[in-house]
Formats: C-alpha cells, structure tokens, sequence
C-alpha cells in the first residue's frame, strides 16, 4: 500500500456530472458537425447545464449489462463498491444517446431517409443492450422551420419518424443550422438534460427496488452499496439533498455549512466506533484524520468562495482534529509495530494484486472476493497484518503531524484564536522534539511561552519548559538550558521539590563546568549524542559569560532594590538596600553582585565581590554571607557619596546584575533592568498591595518579600540651607511709588560663607503684563522707567561669618494695580565633609512675598458754574468753575508736594492758576479740593465735547525720606460740551442788601449773535422789595452790544429775600428760557436788617 | 457531569482549575486556556452597552471530539469554564447554567471570605472544594 493509500479516488473529487453521447456526428470530415460539436463544447460556462459530452461512432459498444437477477438470494457481495463502478457511471455509461441525422422535412427521398434513421437508432439501441439509456434523435436541417403547426408536412413526417423509430415525439429534436446555433443547442442541452435526469431517476428507483430484495444478515455490504449508489446517481442527477447522505461538499456549493458539519458530524460519529481489527486500529486512526483533513479542505475551498467561517467553527477545528487522529495513529503504530528487527516483510507481498488495482474499495488485497467476515484462512491474514504494519512504520508520522498543525494554525490565526493558536504551537514543536529536530522545537516552544508566562498559566509553562530544557540538553546548548533552568526552579514552575533539586544540581554542574545529567524520558540515542556534546563542551574551558536578562521570565532568584528614600541630601550618602530572595530548593552561592546607576561613576562604590574583602561602605557583610538560603530575604546595604554636579538629578539603578559561578570558568549573570522585578513580579505586588492579610511576625532582621517595594530612583537635593531671609516692607505698594523691600540675610552656619547672591524680583512664571509693568531697581533715588528689569538675578552681595548679618534695599515700581508675587533668593557655597571627604555644597534659600498694589488717591473733578451750581455743559465765554477733588485712598499719610493744571488750548484761564494744596499732608480717606476758573472760548459744536487739559498731582508718602523722589501722576480731566447762548446777561449788584436802603441793581444784556436781537423785559414785582425802573420794555440790541438796565431796589423785608425776577424774552429765540437766564443772575439776595445808627436816640428811646 | 472546571481571573490567570484525576490534568488546562480565545471574543461582542443587563452564561464555547466546553462570565469578568464530556447527552443547556449559577454563588461566598484576597488562587476554601467536587461527582 503507497502512503497515499488514504487518498480519495479521483472519481470523489470532481464534481459529478450527467453523461451524454453524441452519435452519427463526423466532426473530422463534416464542417457543420464540427460547428455542432464546437457549440457544444466550447466555452461551456458555469450557467450552464452540467453535462459531459462525448462523440462516439453509431455502433460504439457500451459496457455490457450483466444479466438481471430475479432474486438476490444466492448473491453474495464480494465488497461495498467495485472501484470502477463509478468512473463507468460517469465517463462510460450515458445517460442518453443522441443520434444526429441530417434530414430535411421537404427531403424528395422521404421514405429512403426514414429507414436509415431507423436502422441507426436500432443500432444504438442494440449496442446499449438492455440499459435503461435514452435515445433521442436530432434532425439537422438545411431550412429555417417554419412556426409549429404551419407546415403539415412537417408535423406529419415527423409522426411517421417517430413510429419507425419507435421514439415518442418528445425525444425528437430538429437542429436548424443556422445562424443562431449556439441558440439551439442551449435549448437541446436544457432537453438532453431532463432526459439525462430522468434516466438518473429510474436508476435510483431499480437501485432502491433492489434493497427489497435483501437479506439484512448477508447483505450488509450491499445495504452500504446501494445507499452510495443512490446518493452518487442522486448527485449526477444534480438532486443534492439526496446526495448529502454521501460527502459534503454538495452542501458547501449550495452554502449551508451548518447542514454540512452536521451531516460531516453525523457521518463521524457512524464511523468513530467501527475500529476494526485492533492489529491495525492505527488504518482506523489514519483514515478518521484523512477524514477530517479532507472536511478541512473542503471547508477551506468553500470559505475561498466565499463562504464566511466564524471563531467556533473554522477549518482549523478539522485540521486539529485531522491531527488528533495523526498523532493517535502514531501513538498506537509504536505499540503496535515495534517488531523486531529481524521479523522480515513477508514475500510474496500479500499487498500486491494481480492488476495493481483492487476491485472493491476498502478492501484487503489479500481477502479480495473473501463474501462474509469469518476469516477463513487465519495465516494468511497474519501475514497480510504484519506487511501493514511493517509498512506503517516507514510512515513517517511526526510529518503529517507538523502539516496539520501548521494548516490548523494558519486557520486559527485568521479566526483570531491566539491561545488556540499557542496551543498547536506547542504541540508542534513537541511533534519536532519527538522527530528529534530540536532546533524546531526550540525555536517554536520559545516563542509562545511568553504568552503563557504573561497570561499566568504556570501549570503550561511548567510543561512547555520540560520540553524545552530536553531539547536544550539533547542539543548541549549551554545558555538555553541554563536559562530554562533557571525558571524552572522559580518560583512559577509546579515541578515538585525532587524534580527541582535535579534540575538546581545540574545546573551547579554545568557553571563548575561539567556535564549534567540526561534528561529523564529521553530518546537513548539521542542522549548518547548529546553527552558526547557536552563532554566536548567541558572540554573547551572558559567557555564564557552568560548575561541573562530576566525582566522576561520568572528566574529563581527575585531581586529588589530600594533607596532609604526618594531624595538625598548631597551632605548625607545615599543609602540603598539590594534585596535577594532565592526559590530553589537548596542553598546557592553567588560570587558578585553588582549595580549600575544612570551615572556609572558610583557603580563602582556598589559591588560586592567574594574575592576582595568587603569594603567599608557595606556593612553587615562577611565572606559567608554569599549565599542565599532559599525562601529568606537578604538585604545588602551600599551607600555612597552623591557628586555634587548631580544636585536637582535623579540618581536612577539602572540595572542589578548577579553573578552565579565564577567569571573565570563559566558563569551566569542575572542581570535585572531597573531596580529588580521580573515578568511575574508587577502582578504580585498589586497583589500583595491589595491584601489585606496580617503578616506572621519574623525576628527583627528578617523581612517580609511582599512588604519590601521597590524604589529605583531618588533624587539629588541640595543642603538644606541654615541662613535667614527676612523682609521688611509697608504694604501695600502704591501705584508707580519707588516700593521700598529691605531683605536681611543672616548667617546661623558654623563657618564662613561665600559668594552669597541674591535674586530679587517679580517671581517668574507670573501673567507676562506684570512683567512690563513692575521694574526692579537697587537705587531708590531715582525712578526707574522701562529700561529696568522685573527680576535682578545674581547681585553678590559678598561673604558672611558665623552670625553676621548684612541688609540690602530694594526698591519695586508697580505701574499697575494689583497683587504680585516677588521673590527673594539667596543661595551661598560652603564647604563641608562627609564620609571624610570635603565639598562644597552650594544652598540657596528663597522667600516669596505676595504685595497688593493700589491707587495713592481717587480723583473727581466736576464742572460748576460761578454760582456752584452743577453744569452739564458749559456756554462759551462764559467763566465757570473747575473743582477737582482728592481723596486718599492709601493707608499711610501722603504728602501732596505741588499740583498744577495743564489746560488744553482750548482754555484760557480767568484768572492765575496757582496750586492751592502745596504741602498738604493727606491721612486715609481725607481729601483736598481746588478750584479753578476758566473760560472757554466759542467752538463750532465739537463732538464728544472739548478737552480740559490734565491735572498733575505729585506726590510721596509723608513717610519717606527727602532723597526719595517725588512721583507725578497725571490725571486727564474730563472733556467738555460747550455750547452758545443768544444773549448772555449777568448782573451787577451788591453782596447783600439793607431794608430800607436803595439797593442799585444793573443788568447787562449782552447780544452774543451776529444778528439784530429783538428784546421783550419785564421784571415782576416781589412782595420784598419795591423798584424803580423800567417795568416793561422791549428792545433792540445790535450784534455784539450790550445793554444796560438799570434798577433801583427798595428793600422791604429782612433775610434771605426773592429779588424781583427778570424776565427776557427773544423774539427770534424761542428756545431761551427765563430757566436758564437764572443760572447767570441772582434770584435772591441778602437782606440785612436796618442798622441802628451809632447815635444816642434809639438809646434815648430805650 | 463535568470533567473539569474552572476559575479564570479578570487577567485570565487561572484561579482555581481541578480536572477529573484519571485523566490527563496539562490536556484540561490547555483546553481551558484555548476556550479563553472564544469568551474573550464573546465578551468583546457583547459591547459595553448592555453590561447591566447581559447574561452572565456564554453558552457552548466550542465542541471538540470528546468534550464541550461551556462558558460563563461575571460582571467583574471573572471567568468560569465547565468541560463536559460530549457522549454525557444527559446534560441539557439548563443543567448547565444551573451548575454555573451554583458555582458563581460559591465563589461569591469566596470571596465574602474577609481572609480571601481577591485575585489571589482558591487554594484554602473547603466549601468551594466540595461544591465542585459534587459537580464532579454526580457523573460517575
């Protein structure tokens, strides 16, 4: 039997189609049968019916049928199906023969004609002998036909055909050769099929009244037989749901996978328990694993067309399974074939047959024909076992393992399944381990033991690194077994306690440099080789140093590193503690153990070596504390001195190495990134962090692992200054002032300082508008303007003794309000020594101070006209009055220095602008008035009114020293509205009057327009006073003159009396109201009393 | 009934995983680890819409020749896997869930333990020990 003995015959594979034979067609010699046959053949598309055609002469002989039995009772089957059976049914037997005949319906020699069509079919008849096969005739005709049912010769010398060639009518066809032939011969495809399916159908139905017949104890085989029959004619008829019984990929044309598993399922459940002769369960295993293969297959081929596969249900299942078989085949091939060497393959080879071929499928060579089960001759069977065994062995397994894995795993791949996808891995590089290609296995296992390792699945791992440390033995491959060692007596392996000191004394043999032990469970052969290896491993001395990181596994040494704390002092040494903790079984020594910072200036401060004795850095060591006691923390203390460039940096371990064996022979460094941890130590600590579990208590040296966290960097700070900043200052800063800070700095060191700076200012970092408007300045005797800086840095102020003190003023110009943060730093050198070792430490020291900026004073001016009455406007040329007034706003007493007016040109002064409130002095909330009068000449009218001018204060704190200078603050004053009355009238009258006494009153009435002014006077009478003068008048003034009235009153009353009110009425100003002619004269006036005359009568008269 | 059973953490380390003694122990474990590819893609299709109200049971993850493997998963996506051997028909979908909710009460009372450490390995709980080894049992 070849390997491929398990192969499906050609026959399964394709795709089954109807069978018809073309006769009386001469393709060769006649050019429109070749046309005929091309349209028949060529381009057959997909859309088309499946058929296979075949040319064949009239008198071709088709396989003999053999005779009908009547009974089934004497027959015994030899087998369930003859193996040519179904290349007969497709390639050799039709379904329907066509008989082509070139025949015109209007032929003069009709009736000649006739019979040779006649005689052909006979022909064909008789050569198909007894077949059920159709025949069907096809008339080739020269003519166009007429429609059916035109032509009555036609339709009668068809009726005639039909009879001599004993056809019914349907299986006539006539073939117009024409210009639309390919047209026709569709339509005569679609017919040949139906009969070709009716054909199929009547052999289903003789198969199946052939099950009738049987007898269910001897005919098993043909029960099997005549199901497959029906399902395979079931399929050449293209009736799939019949043929599912049969094979699958029907199912998968016609997308219904589940319908395809299921009936897969259901035909493997059958076949699961029918294992056969136990010598050769393994053709049983090989044939289910072909079996799946092939489902896989066919699954694969169906989801290219495709079809969509989900996660659960993908080809890969089928090609595990497929490799499940396989490596059950495998399994039971060992224990069944392990024959001796010397048993021989039997001669003659009871495999061989007569034809090469077997004439049923499934069955044995040697048992062809054998009817019933009972064996009848026992030897030979013997025999023919032993060959199929013998046979076996030369399979090479572990191969067709490998290819179904491999399949399966590119299945999975695509249906992410990624464990799944591990799984096979594994399982593949076992099956290379056991084909004894390590480098595979190897290569494989290495790959997906992260996986395992990250996910926490011990158990796996545990077993994936068995097979890995064999292969690594059987290949002597030096850092491969020690590090698959090293895991292995870690702390994640579940390899029990005996397993583990075997494995932790080989690895002690292999860094002494020699060879460890085999392996257990390893092929003999192949730990022969390998010790062969090894020895000539150990006999190459030196062999080197292994570096192993372990951040990606789970070594049986855990490492922690920890500073005393997360930052240093650079006057104190940084402190540090290595944690060691060993998993293994037995105690081990190390012979160095090593750190490295980011610096790797103070790596070597941190080394402990056995060769060298201990230095006095490390305390707490001795030689015999090399070694680590499995399960008990060790703690190594190293200190060191931090350099003092490495002030305001952090100092990072950036790596732990420990060394097993010694560097002179062979060695291994465990070398830890960061401050120790491996691939399984994050997950621990959360737990640890998380538990809530009491600690049972250790003698004091001794330390819980859980407890200890690791600490991997600490940071560089400097020494902690011992001096004292103060400042002194009155807030709050006064806008624009010369704001005064005096910083004292005192020395409480024990020695002499130097170099002491200091850096003052607007603390950076602040909104950037504060910076253009505070400026900073050392000489308060000058203001200061945009050109200083907000932030004077690095002033050397010199040295300090012990105690000393030293003041220094600085002085702030805040431009606006608001509160600001200034800060104050001073920072020195020093030398002092640690560890015997003398630095200079540099310490600074700063003090920030918050200050609030205000305004010195409000300012409120208004405009008020020579009566003090509030004006809203001012009318031209008219004098009116400006008050300005000062409020203090600041909590310390000011002194007003000078003020002064700068009025715009649009103003003139009435009289001198002399400042009235030079050297006031000013506490909170008092305030200082002044008041000038001005005049404003005539403007067109101005939008927005007309400027003022500015006031200018200047200004100090009453406080400050005479050096100090003065600060001006201009406040721009408010603009005007001014507008032209037609007349103005102002009022000439004495300040008070006298009752009884003439009191002279002139009025002035002053034309302001360029035109001629028509005036209406009166004055009304008041009951206070009685007057001469005109009463009523009206008047003309001309442009730019004035009128003088005048009156004489006579006051009646005395007090505070009405005078008797003007009234002005203009012609041509309607508008102008005896209202606002009040604002300019007086209403009232003053009446004193009448005086006594200084004489002797009003005496006498008392 | 099952032949073996499971407690996968939130991580997918195993939290407790005990298999029939007779049979190959690493075989179950694999098994175990591989029907983590399916509860995972489960969970993820399950979106995170419907996390109050989803079920907890995941149904059949994926049947091989001689086993099924059934799924379920908490709220805190702890994990919990049966494997049931296929030629048991006896055990309908039902007894499955029910067997589930029986295992995630028992974990509940786990983790009630104020002594238990969550995510740590169910190595000390008796009780939890006899409930699965009842599930074990009732089969042979």
């Amino acid at each position: 039997m070849s390997p491929t003995q398990w192969d499906f015959p050609v026959e399964l594979c394709c795709r089954p189609m109807a069978f018809v034979t073309l006769t009386g067609l001469d393709v060769v010699y006649n050019a429109v049968h070749r046309a005929v046959w091309d349209a028949f053949c060529a381009n057959r598309r997909a859309d088309r019916v499946p058929i296979s055609f075949k040319v064949l002469p009239g008198d071709h002989e088709y396989p003999k049928c053999r005779p009908k039995r009547t009974s089934y009772e004497w027959y015994i089957p030899k087998g369930i199906l003859k193996t040519g059976w179904m290349n007969k049914h497709l390639n050799l037997v039709p379904a329907l023969v066509v008989v082509f005949y070139e025949l015109d319906w209007d032929e003069p020699q009709w009736k000649e004609k006739q019979s040779e069509c006649a005689t052909r079919v006979e022909i064909v008849r008789q050569s198909l002998q007894g077949r059920n096969t159709k025949v069907a005739v096809v008339l080739i005709q020269k003519k166009t036909p007429l429609p059916p049912g035109e032509d009555v010769t036609a339709s009668e010398r068809a009726a005639a055909l039909c009879n001599a060639c004993e056809l019914s009518g349907k299986s006539l066809f006539v073939l117009p050769h024409t210009d639309h032939l390919v047209g026709y011969i569709i339509r005569l495809e679609n017919a040949f099929y139906e009969h070709a399916q009716t054909y199929y159908y009547t052999e289903i139905r003789r198969v199946k009244s052939h099950k009738e017949f049987l007898n269910k104890t001897t005919h098993q085989l043909l029960f099997v037989r005549h199901q497959f029959k029906i399902a395979f004619f079931s399929e050449l008829k293209q009736d799939t749901q019949n043929a599912l019984n049969n094979i699958c990929r029907l199912c998968f044309q016609h997308n219904t996978p589940l319908d395809a598993i299921a009936q897969f399922r259901k035909h493997i459940d059958l076949c699961k328990k029918k294992i056969g002769s136990a010598e050769l369960s393994f053709e049983h295993a090989a044939w289910m694993s072909k079996q799946f293969q092939a489902f896989g297959d066919l699954f694969d081929e169906a989801i290219k067309l495709g079809l969509t596969a989900i996660q659960t249900q993908n080809p890969g299942f089928y090609y595990q399974q497929a490799a499940y078989y396989a490596q059950e085949r495998k399994q039971l091939a060992k224990t069944l074939c392990n024959h001796e060497a010397s048993v021989t393959y039997p001669n003659p080879d009871p495999l061989e047959t007569q034809t090469g071929v077997l004439d049923f499928y499934g069955q044995r060579s040697w048992r062809q024909g054998i009817l019933s089960f009972d064996l009848s001759d026992p030897e030979k069977e013997k025999v023919g076992i032993l060959a199929i065994q013998l046979k076996e062995r030369s399979v090479v397994h572990s191969e067709i393992i490998i290819t179904l894995l491999s399949n399966a795993v590119a299945q999975f791949k695509k249906y992410k399944c990624p464990r799944m996808k591990s799984h096979l891995m594994v399982q593949m590089g076992e099956e290379y381990y056991y084909a004894k290609d390590y480098t595979k296995a190897l290569k494989l296992l290495d790959y997906v033991m992260c996986d395992y390792r990250s996910e926490g699945w011990w158990t796996l791992l545990t077993s994936i690194l068995t097979t890995a440390l064999k292969c690594s033995y059987l290949m002597a491959q030096l850092k491969d077994y020690i590090t698959y060692s090293l895991e292995l007596l870690g702390r994640a392996s579940t390899l029990k306690d005996d397993q583990k000191s075997r494995i932790e004394k080989n690895l002690i043999n292999v860094l002494m440099n020699e060879s460890p032990d085999p392996e257990p469970d390893c092929d003999v052969l192949a730990v022969k080789t390998a010790q062969k290896l090894w020895s000539d491993r150990v006999s190459l001395a030196g062999s080197g140093v292994f570096t192993i990181g372990v951040q990606d596994f789970v070594p049986f040494v855990q490492c922690k590193a920890k500073f005393h704390a997360p930052s240093f002092h650079v006057d104190v040494p940084v402190r540090f503690d290595i944690y060691l903790k060993a998993d293994c079984p037995h105690p081990i020594r190390f012979s160095k153990l090593c750190v490295s910072f980011n610096n790797q200036e103070y790596n070597q401060f941190c080394v402990i070596e056995e060769a060298t004795k201990a230095s006095e850095v490390l305390e707490n060591l001795t030689q015999g504390k090399m070694c680590l006691v499995p399960g008990k923390t060790r703690k190594f203390l190293f200190k060191f001195v931090a350099k003092t460039e490495d002030v305001g940096k952090k100092i990072e371990i950036t790596s732990v190495d420990l060394v097993l064996g010694h560097e002179t022979g062979r060695c291994v460094v465990l070398n830890w990134q960061g401050g120790g941890g491996d691939a399984a130590s994050s997950q621990e600590a959360l737990q640890a962090s998380r538990s809530f579990k009491r600690r049972p208590k250790l003698p004091d040296s001794e330390l819980h692992w859980d407890s200890i966290v690791i600490q991997a960097s600490t940071m560089i700070i400097s020494r902690v200054p011992n001096i004292s900043v103060h400042l002194r200052h009155d807030p709050p800063a006064l806008t624009n002032e010369m704001y005064c800070l005096v910083v004292t700095v005192e020395s409480h060191e024990k020695t002499r300082i130097r170099d002491v700076k200091l850096t003052a200012g607007l603390k950076p970092g602040q909104d950037a508008n504060l910076t253009q408007k505070t400026h900073v300045s050392l000489h308060g005797t000058e203001l200061c303007d945009e050109s200083y800086p907000a932030l004077l840095t690095d002033i050397p102020v010199g040295d300090l003794h012990p105690g000393e003190q030293l003041e220094k003023m600085l002085y702030v110009r805040c431009g606006t309000v608001g509160s600001r943060m200034f800060l104050v730093y001073v920072s020195y050198l020093i030398n002092t020594t640690i560890e015997d070792k003398e630095i200079v430490c540099k310490c600074h020291k700063d003090e920030t101070v918050t200050i609030e900026t205000v305004f010195p004073f409000d300012v409120a001016v208004k405009f008020v006209s020579t009566k003090f009455e509030h004006l809203e406007r001012v009318y031209a040329d008219i004098p009116f009055l400006l008050m300005t007034d000062l409020l203090s706003a600041s909590p310390w007493a000011l002194t007003i220095v000078s003020s002064e007016l700068q009025l715009a040109p649009s103003m003139t002064p009435v009289d001198q602008l002399e400042s009235q409130v030079d050297k006031v002095v000013l506490q909170t909330g008092e305030s200082a008035s002044e008041c000038f009068c001005l005049r404003c000449p005539s403007v067109g009218n101005v939008e927005g009114g007309v400027a003022t001018g500015h006031y200018i204060i200047s200004w100090k704190r009453t406080s400050a020293m005479g050096n100090v200078p003065v600060i001006s603050t201009a406040v721009t004053l408010p603009h005007v509205i001014v507008e032209n009355i037609p007349l103005h009238v102002n009022a000439d009258l004495p300040s008070f009057g006298r009752v009884r006494e003439s009191l002279p009153v002139r009025y002035h009435l002053r034309n302001k327009t360029s035109l001629v002014q028509d005036v209406e006077i009166s004055v009304e009478p008041s009951d206070a006073f009685m007057f001469s003068g005109l009463k009523q008048i009206r008047l003309r003034i001309l442009p730019g003159t004035e009128q003088e009235m005048l009156y004489n009153f006579y006051p009646l009353m005395a007090g505070y009396q009405q005078l008797p009110s003007l009234n002005v009425n203009l012609l041509r100003f309607p508008h102008f109201t005896n209202q606002l002619l009040r604002r300019f004269i007086p209403t009232s006036i003053f009446v004193k009393p009448q005086g006594r005359l200084v004489d002797d009568t009003s005496i006498a008269a008392a | 009934m099952a032949v073996c059973v499971a407690v996968i953490a939130k991580e997918n380390y195993p939290l407790y995983i005990r298999s029939i003694p007779t049979e190959n122990e690493l075989k179950f474990h694999y098994m175990v680890h591989t029907s983590l590819d399916v509860v995972d893609e489960k969970i993820s299709a399950m979106g995170k819409a419907l996390v109050d109200q989803r079920e907890l049971y995941l149904g059949l993850l994926y049947p091989t020749e001689d086993y099924k493997v059934y799924g379920y998963v908490t709220n805190s996506k702890v994990k919990f896997v049966m494997v049931v051997d296929s030629s048991n028909t006896a055990l309908r979908d039902n007894e499955i869930r029910s067997m589930f909710r029986k295992l995630h009460n028992s974990y509940t009372d786990v983790m009630c333990n104020p002594f238990y450490n969550p995510g740590d390995r169910i190595q000390s709980s008796r009780a939890f020990d006899s409930m699965v080894t009842s599930m074990m049992i009732q089969v042979c």
